[in-house]
């Protein structure tokens, strides 16, 4: 048994942080701090700093222009961007569409595709949700029919993230009724300014604008545009979720946002002494720490596991569950730490009661963060996918 | 024993129930909580003319109510409907203007001709009033405040502002103007304001009123537990709806048992809260008072964050969404704990008393 990282893997550590540290940008370090949002220019920024130092695509093996990074590498990748309070890369393009075009692309789309993504011609955006198939995603009925070289798609997709800044949208779309729902879906390809698009924004419960619908009116799409098969989008979209899964335990953001706890409790008063040396919050404080510390281990284990090869299996799942409710427990804990405080909301994003700045977004994060067990196969459906390996083998 | 509402309250209940349903829906609501002032001068006159304010004191007092029930059965239906009125805030200023005899402002408030607003928490004492900082000065016959105010509830409207304040004598109460004002509207909605007193004048109603202040928060902590059942009650009827009306994989999804034994979860701890806050009610003018009404604001803490997080989540993405109005109930269920002291702060008042 040996829980430390190589010799290798510590000094990949070292070249994170210093290039963190001289190249991301004070403004959207700040922005990271605070957990205000960023902006499109700024999203582009972060990414152009990356591709510059060739860190971009962390999934895409060396000859596509990747890192060709271990899961391992990766993860300190990640741990560190998180701490360092650097931007999440947005990973429709580069974490989902690339390792699908590499797979099952044809070379012409690999030649498009991937420079485009990492240079940052484009922002793509994810069409899989609709109102009607969320967690049964195979039910999806947005239809593309062929019509000569062309497909035409009517339908709606939903939860669209980040959406108002895509420029191209990869969609499942049904292109066959017969047989099993998922024997008719396939992945097309669409830029958003082809007629009949329409793009919607949905607020969220705390102000927020990150996620849209997508309506689709006789939108024609070259029959070119479908990656892989036709009725083959299924296999696609199941690989590219095991993409989506890629740092899926966020044991970087939960490490980065209890130290933040842990900061504040040590400037704010609570029942008449300084939070910190109040026994009752530092208990629940201490049970989340524990809560955190074994999921970094079990997460190592995991990674371990897949780099030596070993297809992700239901213990993704158990991450998935475990990481999204030790992120939200921290995030209320925040909330509760700043008492009456937690509830304004001011409007100027400037210090508030004399609490620190990132206090400000305390409450919205806490909110916001209640999707984190919704999304991305809802903790539900993890579970459902932990019990079939338990019972059904 | 009875466990049902007397005729009169039941009469008030249904009338404001009534008058919040037709005249107050969700979507009128989230237009006014959100902006500036934060509230609608039609609507609170309208629950002053409803008895919604006389309600809350005894008719020794000017009022037609007072008790723990009156005070209970109000702040349900307002919870129910999600009212975004300043009605806490006026409650605890009611009580303390009461308590010292004020009572022109006492009719004022009741009459909804004047709002008022308790000033209690500092950005250094947010729980605790033995921390208090504000001071208030006696030179010569005239007393003056000093010191800042944070996060006082329907703040931004009020004209007549009740000001807690050090004094020779211990923490005293009084009515001042304060130099300056900062609103914001809460993130559940409704108005609330920062407040400065740079040597600002004061009506001094007592120099030591720590006892009628301990029982206006009180009074506040169980009407915020009565807001908390109605609100639950709404969000879990919205939740077993959706839960019907939702399909995924071919069948409605609340056929799924491990999401119906979540509802009966949520619905088990609602009734817990209702009971526990029936119980905070019948101590409101009795010894125990402190005891339980901190049990009640330690329980209905945990109860609405349960419910609102759980509506949240089997409601999927929707439930996120501003547009949806289970959403707002969800914000005020898990804010709610927050006021007048969280959960963890009640478990210290009860460390403290025992």
């Amino acid at each position: 048994m040996d829980l430390t990282f190589t010799p290798e893997e510590e000094a990949f550590r070292q070249d994170v942080r210093a290039f963190l540290k001289d190249s991301l940008p004070p403004e959207i370090e700040a922005k990271g701090a605070r957990a205000q949002e960023l902006s499109k220019a700024d999203v582009e920024q972060w990414h152009a700093l990356l591709n510059e130092r060739g860190w971009l695509a962390v999934t895409w093996p060396v000859e596509h222009g990747g890192t060709g990074w271990t899961a391992v590498q990766r993860h300190i990748f990640e741990e560190e961007c998180a701490l360092g309070n650097a931007p999440r890369i947005v990973p429709f393009g580069l974490n989902m569409l690339g390792p699908v075009v590499i797979k099952f692309g044809s070379d012409e789309q690999k030649s498009e595709i991937l420079p485009r993504i990492l240079d940052g011609s484009d922002w793509w955006c994810q069409g899989y949700s609709e109102p009607g198939a969320g967690s049964d995603l195979a039910s999806l009925k947005t239809r593309a029919v062929r019509d000569g070289d062309e497909y035409v798609i009517n339908g709606q997709k939903t939860w669209t993230t980040l959406g108002q800044h895509a420029n191209r949208i990869f969609c499942l779309v049904r292109t066959s009724v017969d047989g099993k729902p998922q024997q008719g879906i396939s992945f097309v390809l669409v830029d958003i300014d082809t007629p009949g698009i329409e793009m919607r924004p949905i607020t969220l419960l705390e102000g927020s604008h990150e996620v849209n619908e997508v309506f689709f009116t006789d939108v024609r799409v070259p029959v070119a545009n479908l990656v892989g098969e036709e009725n083959q989008g299924w296999t696609i979209a199941k690989y590219l979720l095991t993409h989506e899964r890629t740092n899926i335990a966020g044991v970087g953001f939960a490490t980065r946002d209890l130290k933040k706890l842990k900061e504040i409790t040590t400037t704010v008063r609570r029942n008449g002494k300084i939070l910190c040396e109040d026994p009752i919050f530092a208990a629940q404080l201490i049970e989340v720490e524990a809560d955190l510390e074994a999921m970094r281990i079990t997460n190592l284990r995991m990674l371990q596991k897949a780099n030596d090869g070993a297809a992700p299996g239901p213990e993704a799942s158990m991450l998935k569950i475990k990481g999204t409710v030790i992120r939200q427990r921290i995030s209320a804990l925040y909330r509760m730490a700043l008492g009456p405080h937690a509830a304004g909301v001011p409007t100027d994003g400037l210090e508030h009661d004399g609490l620190p700045i990132e206090a400000v977004t305390a409450t919205s994060l806490y909110f916001n963060n209640r999707k984190l067990s919704i999304y991305g196969g809802s903790n539900e459906i993890q579970r459902n996918i932990i019990s079939g390996d338990i019972f059904r083998g | 024993m009875d466990f049902n509402y007397s005729d009169d309250r039941r009469m008030l209940s249904d009338s404001l129930r009534r008058y919040l349903t037709d005249q107050y829906p969700i979507e009128q609501r989230n237009s006014v909580a959100y902006t500036a002032p934060y509230h609608s001068p039609d609507h609170w006159q309208a629950l002053a003319d409803l008895g919604v304010l006389g309600a809350l004191i005894t008719e020794a007092d000017g009022g037609f109510g007072g008790d723990g029930f009156d005070i209970a059965v109000i702040f349900e239906e307002l919870g129910r409907a999600l009212c975004p009125e300043p009605v806490l805030g006026n409650l605890m200023a009611l009580r303390l203007l009461a308590a010292f005899s004020a009572t022109d402002h006492v009719n004022a408030v009741v009459a909804g001709s004047t709002q008022a607003a308790l000033a209690l928490y500092e950005a250094n004492s947010p729980d605790t009033l033995a921390d208090v900082a504000t001071s208030a000065t006696n030179d010569g016959g005239s007393w003056t405040l000093n010191g800042g105010k944070t996060a006082v509830y329907g703040g931004p409207c009020a004209n007549l502002v009740l000001v807690a304040a050090k004094t020779d004598s211990g923490l005293g109460l009084f009515i001042a103007t304060p130099s300056s004002i900062e609103s914001n509207a809460a993130i559940d909605g409704g108005g609330l304001a920062d407040m400065t007193f740079d040597n600002s004048p004061a009506e001094c109603l007592s120099e030591n009123a720590e006892q009628e202040i301990e029982a206006a928060i009180d009074a506040g902590r169980l009407a915020l537990c009565a807001e908390a059942v109605g609100a639950a009650d709404v969000l879990l009827e919205m939740t077993v709806d959706y839960l019907k009306q939702r399909s995924q994989f071919g069948q409605p999804i609340a056929s799924f048992q491990a999401l119906q034994h979540r509802v009966v979860d949520m619905a088990t701890e609602i009734e817990q809260a209702r009971s526990m806050t029936i119980l905070a009610a019948s101590k409101f003018d009795d010894a125990e008072r402190m005891r339980f009404l901190a049990m009640a604001k330690n329980l209905i803490g945990r109860v609405a964050t349960h419910i609102g997080e759980e509506a949240t989540q089997l409601h999927g993405g929707i439930g996120m969404t501003w547009e949806y109005g289970g959403a707002h109930y969800t914000k005020r269920l898990i804010m709610l704990d927050h006021q007048l002291g969280d959960r963890y702060n009640q478990v210290h008042r009860l460390l403290e008393a025992s």
